[in-house]
């Protein structure tokens, strides 16, 4: 046994010695992974922690919430466009979908109530989304000039509807069923995060439970494959650009709601700040990659550092888009490096 | 060089399309140039004529470098903000001379296009979010650098870049015309433009051909940063003020049209520069119709998405069939 000792010796040393590096690179490739994927999350908790002991007022209930309140909109409007971007499409329309759904939630609230108030906005929004759907999934026209096409009819027929913006739409203030769906909270929380957070949980449900989530992600993996396969491609995408439009139409009369009236000016360039957020959440623009709750994580991510900036105080909007720009560079910058390390 | 696909089914109908896809944009032009001699009371006078150009310049000269970028592939979001920038910082040195400002203003404008440019070629970030991060930025970068105030230009020579002519052509339309040209040249009669149309048509292959990506996919993105600085320092002489908030909102995306209407599909590969003259021009002339005809701003946007969107539909490669 004795002479075995030294034999088997080197046996079993060479085996950790070679397994040491590959288990490293693997730990390494998830470490990277994670990042990645939940990079968001790790900023916005550092971010969270270093502005929460630097301010008495950031970490403060009041303060997080009116934060949450306000980046509700975003975030449903950006639910939507992870679900574009993940098949390999881009939706540039949801910012102006968005103003105009608010106009008319107002109008529809004046005219016929709260049914109004809601059904209106949801059709026109929803048709939108539909015909950009069946110009991208049908007639197979590039989603960039389809919903830019989008952005400047919904713009436009905002503004004919506004009389060139000079109108304003007041929200009754007799509709208060439509009023608190905005203002109103439950337990503290307002109404819009609660529904942006319930649509959340039903987004990823949807795309990591369903047959129809994993379409989307086989469609922006490869369009061609996904065809081959027999998966319904035009369908699939004129189902989302329909999504897409009805939730940005849905967070506009949120809005309405919330501020109780149609806002014309608002929105514009919005649909490239959801863009950030679903990007920043770790979803590839190339499609086929991308969680609903990195982007709930990105959209979060955005207005925590414009509120840590207003609490520095002494920048103005200019400088927070100077500061917003260069973090997103840094942010892409990251997972682009990460993610080809992860490939090699 | 596009119809050679063409399916032998109907080799007929295929060609008709073919034609309309290549030459569509002139069509469109010729057609709505002759409702406008109906329509349109004093169309065909010179003045009018000179205001339509003049007021092209700005999107044509960004579109001749976005037709660059397209055709390898690409897009150049940040545009816009860099004719903000250009406009905010044109007045800081006018104490020095107006040829050092427009220098200052071409060195920012390549500065923006090396950054983006750099981050798509040797970082890998796809185009649309490397330039978005300019577009997002650069406007307020814009704005700080311009104190957030609007700034008469007082500088002689600006005044007259913005506003003379010569032989009744204003110098701005002039110079866009130069700029077309020359990137027409470029495009067609120099080994880079060739490189460009490789790369937008098969990146890999075109690695290994051992054509030179990265610097071609950079200098590609550099003029397009230097052209939109041109943009802008021909904009802002014209109005004879710096306006770094309102100056060259949304043009990336009258360019992005005016190159895609013209021909130069977004996916890459071909660059059509004629073409892109003629969809500027189209864009141009479409709200130019309505407006003159007592049409309302908002409809004629509306009606300016509707043939944006029938252009393309009309002009999208057939490989629906595939």
């Amino acid at each position: 046994m004795t002479p075995e000792g030294p034999l088997a010796g080197p046996g079993i040393k060479t085996a950790p010695a070679t397994a040491p590096p590959a288990e490293a690179a693997r730990r390494g490739e998830q470490a990277a992974r994670i990042v990645q994927r939940h990079g968001a999350l790790i900023v916005l908790a550092v971010l969270l922690a270093v502005g929460g002991a630097t301010f008495d007022t950031f970490l403060t209930a009041y303060n997080l919430g009116n934060l949450a309140v306000q980046a509700s909109f975003l975030a449903v409007i950006a639910l939507g466009m992870t679900m574009v971007i993940i098949t390999g499409g881009i939706d540039l329309s949801v910012g102006s979908v968005y103003a105009l759904s608010g106009v008319l939630a107002a109008y529809g609230a004046r005219e016929w109530g709260l049914a109004g108030a809601l059904l209106l906005p949801l059709a026109v929004s929803g048709a939108i989304g539909l015909a950009q759907g069946l110009l991208v999934g049908k007639a197979k026209m590039a989603p960039f000039i389809v919903t830019l096409g989008g952005l400047l009819f919904a713009r436009g027929l905002l503004q004919f509807l506004t009389e060139e913006g000079s109108q304003t739409y007041l929200v009754p203030q007799t509709e208060t069923a439509f009023l608190e769906l905005g203002q109103g909270r439950l337990f503290g929380i307002g109404f819009p995060v609660l529904i942006a957070l319930a649509l959340f949980l039903i987004g990823g449900l949807v795309l990591q439970r369903t047959r129809f989530g994993m379409r989307l992600f086989a469609i922006g993996g490869s369009e061609d494959a996904s065809s081959l396969m027999g998966l319904p491609v035009a369908r699939t995408k004129v189902s989302v650009y329909v999504i897409s439009g009805l939730l940005a139409g849905l967070a506009g009369t949120l809005n309405a709601a919330q501020l109780g009236s149609g806002v014309t000016v608002i929105g514009v360039g919005l649909e490239l700040e959801a863009i950030a957020a679903v990007v920043i959440g770790g979803t590839l623009l190339t499609g086929g990659v991308g969680s609903v709750s990195g982007t709930l994580a990105g959209v979060a991510l955005l207005y925590v550092i414009r509120d840590v900036i207003n609490q520095v105080g002494g920048f103005d909007s200019s400088m927070q888009a100077v500061v917003n720009g260069a973090f997103l560079v840094v942010v892409v910058v990251m997972q682009t490096l990460l993610s080809r390390a992860r490939r090699r | 060089m596009t119809t050679a696909t063409a399916p032998a089914a109907a080799p007929g109908r295929a060609r008709a399309l073919g034609l309309v896809r290549d030459y569509g944009v002139y069509f469109a032009l010729a057609l709505l140039f002759l409702v406008n001699l109906v329509v349109t009371d004093n169309f065909l006078t010179a003045d009018n004529l000179r205001t339509q150009a003049v007021q092209m310049v700005p999107t044509l000269v960004v579109a001749l470098g976005m037709a660059l970028v397209i055709g390898t592939k690409g897009v150049d979001l940040s545009v816009g903000s860099v004719m903000a920038i250009t406009s905010a910082l044109l007045p800081l040195y006018l104490g020095y001379g107006a040829g050092l400002s427009v220098g200052v203003c071409l060195l920012a404008g390549a500065a923006a296009g090396l950054l983006s440019g750099y981050l798509v070629a040797f970082v890998g970030v796809q185009p649309i979010v490397a330039t978005l991060a300019l577009l997002v930025g650069g406007r307020g970068l814009a704005l700080v650098l311009a104190g957030g105030q609007l700034k008469d230009i007082r500088n002689p020579q600006l005044r007259e870049l913005g506003a003379g002519s010569v032989l009744g052509i204003p110098y701005t339309v002039l110079i866009a015309a130069v700029l077309a040209v020359l990137v027409g040249l470029l495009v067609s009669r120099t080994t880079f433009g060739r490189q460009v149309v490789a790369i937008g048509g098969n990146p890999r292959a075109a690695q290994f051909a051992g054509l030179p990506v990265k610097r071609v996919l950079v200098t590609v993105y550099v003029v397009s940063g230097m052209l939109a600085a041109i943009a802008g320092v021909l904009a802002t002489a014209r109005l004879s003020a710096s306006d770094p908030s309102r100056l060259g909102e949304l043009i990336e995306l009258a360019a992005i049209t005016a190159v895609v209407v013209g021909g130069t599909p977004l996916t890459g590969g071909r660059v059509r520069i004629l073409g892109t003259v003629a969809g500027a021009a189209l864009m141009q002339l479409i709200v130019a119709t309505l407006i003159k005809n007592d049409v309302p701003a908002s409809l004629a946007q509306m009606a300016q998405a509707l043939i944006i969107a029938a252009a393309v539909l009309v002009q999208r490669e057939g490989n629906g069939s595939r």
